[in-house]
């Protein structure tokens, strides 16, 4: 009984010195931690695209077909129609981000890693893609075809 | 918290087999027992290399016009990257410097005698590994001192008679220090001399663990005149948790140094621009370097240069060979190996201040 009673004071006291070493090691390993953390993360990239690019020359695309332009830093799609009309979109497919291309022969706009497709609209119509590619605007400035990103309204 | 996992392993893989001779282990506990501790360092410091190393591939980018750029890189835009190559530098002279005063503290204690041979063996080439780690390392961020140190060192590998030339020719991936010595050493650096570290540590670790620590002579005749004397202490918990605190400790200088004293990236190497004033190789080399600076050009028929690559290759090697020179009986120590250990020791600290003062 006694020494029970005389143990108690001890105990306190070893807990006592348990929390601030064992709280103090954690302190330290968490000092270690956080700069490797923050080293991961990869510092940004700077954009350099704009909101403008010139995707093509005048003639440089045949009637029915595509091309893939920079834009920024991520592919686009630039389609010149039978009719003469061009039209740009994102050409990442909304399903896994693979890079999508015009079939002159479907006229649509297919994505050869599942197989999805899109209208000329952008609109998905079949396969898994869940969103509609986003449509760029498309003007002539001289012999230049320059697509900028729609305003947003 | 873990006992219930701890339980479930142990049903199925029998823990207390595994951990069984780390419980039996006891190191010896005598007024020279800190001597012990160095080999853990080095360890330890090993272990900060490999991470740090990592670390550093994933922004690091080898190649004669994307090395410097990338270290740059790594130096100013990536958050903290500045200390994790500075810790990485730092650690690697700790390391060497470590790495020494455990070579040197076997020797005195005499640690390295039968049975443990081949725990020597395997201790000395971990040294020349490391130093090979060290002079790859020293050129990956290709700025002019690494350009002009590595052109040196693989140089004085070329003085070799017969082999030199085309071992020089394969360290630098053709006749001159290029992109293409950079790849090679890249590869050395981060996959050949790793691969080959971890089983050598492998082996020292085992034959350390094996063959317990080595008693001193002095002492284990003075604990055979007065068996009482004798003192030992658990390997587990009790010499681990010391272990422990000096690599705290080891955790705390290394942060220090790295935070308070950031390693430089220097200018970017151009093989066309002349090697600057007062250049010199890292300080575990200056010995050596030292030493081929003071033998003439030519020393009656032969070349000063090839004479004193032969002369450290030699000596090198019957560095590797000590134990198997000296009695294994403790009585019957040879005093002239341990003359030679103080000699070596004193030349080396010698040579390498007077490498560091001289013009």
């Amino acid at each position: 009984m006694t020494a029970d009673l005389l143990s108690q004071p001890e105990t306190t006291r070893r807990r006592v010195i348990e929390f601030f070493l064992g709280g103090g090691l954690l302190a330290s390993f968490a000092s270690f931690i956080y700069p490797v953390l923050r080293y991961l993360v990869p510092p940004a990239v700077v954009d350099l695209g704009g909101d403008e690019i010139v995707a093509a020359k005048l003639n440089e695309l045949k009637p029915n077909s595509g091309k893939i332009f920079r834009f920024g830093s991520r592919p686009g799609l630039l389609i010149l129609n039978s009719d003469g009309t061009y039209r740009a979109l994102s050409a990442t497919c909304t399903h896994l981000g693979c890079t999508v291309q015009y079939r002159p022969d479907l006229r649509e706009i297919w994505c050869a890693c599942h197989n999805g497709t899109y209208d000329l609209n952008g609109r998905n119509v079949s396969g898994p893609p869940p969103r509609p590619l986003t449509v760029f605007d498309v003007h002539q400035r001289g012999d230049e075809i320059v697509v900028s990103r729609k305003r947003e309204a | 918290m873990f006992a219930p996992l701890i339980r479930w392993l142990d049903e199925r893989i029998h823990l207390d087999d595994l951990i069984a001779p780390f419980k039996h282990k006891t190191v010896p506990r005598h007024r020279l027992s800190y001597w012990y501790f160095f080999g853990g360092i080095t360890f330890f410091l090993f272990i900060i290399q490999v991470l740090t190393g990592i670390l550093l591939l994933l922004y690091y980018r080898p190649g004669a016009n994307e090395a410097f750029e990338s270290v740059q890189y790594i130096m100013t835009r990536v958050q903290f990257g500045w200390l994790i190559r500075s810790i990485h530098a730092w650690s690697a002279n700790l390391m060497i410097f470590t790495a020494f005063v455990h070579m040197f503290s076997v020797l005195f204690l005499k640690a390295y005698r039968k049975p443990r041979e081949l725990t020597w063996v395997t201790g000395v080439i971990l040294l020349v590994l490391v130093m090979g780690f060290g002079f790859s390392g020293y050129l990956l961020p290709w700025n002019t001192l690494a350009f002009f140190a590595t052109k040196v060192g693989t140089e004085i590998a070329g003085q070799v008679p017969i082999i030199g030339r085309p071992m020089m020719i394969f360290l630098r991936g053709g006749e001159e220090v290029t992109g293409a010595t950079l790849s090679r050493f890249f590869g050395f650096h981060v996959a050949v001399l790793p691969g080959l570290a971890v089983v050598l540590i492998a082996i020292h670790l085992f034959l350390v663990q094996r063959q317990g620590m080595s008693v001193p002579p002095k002492v284990e005749a003075e604990w055979i005149a007065n068996p009482s004397a004798r003192r030992e202490m658990k390997f587990f918990p009790n010499f681990l948790l010391r272990e422990m605190m000096a690599w705290y400790v080891a955790m705390g200088v290394l942060g220090a140094l790295a935070a308070i004293f950031p390693w430089n990236l220097g200018v970017k190497a151009d093989p066309f621009v002349s090697a600057p004033a007062g250049i010199k190789p890292e300080w575990y080399f200056l010995f050596m370097f030292q030493t081929l600076k003071m033998i003439p050009s030519k020393v009656w028929i032969v070349d000063g240069e090839v004479l004193g690559v032969l002369g450290c290759s030699l000596a090198g090697l019957l560095w590797l060979l000590l134990p198997f020179f000296e009695s294994d009986k403790a009585s019957r120590a040879k005093v002239w190996i341990t003359g030679l250990s103080i000699f070596a020791l004193v030349y080396v600290i010698g040579m390498s201040v007077y490498g560091y003062v001289a013009k």
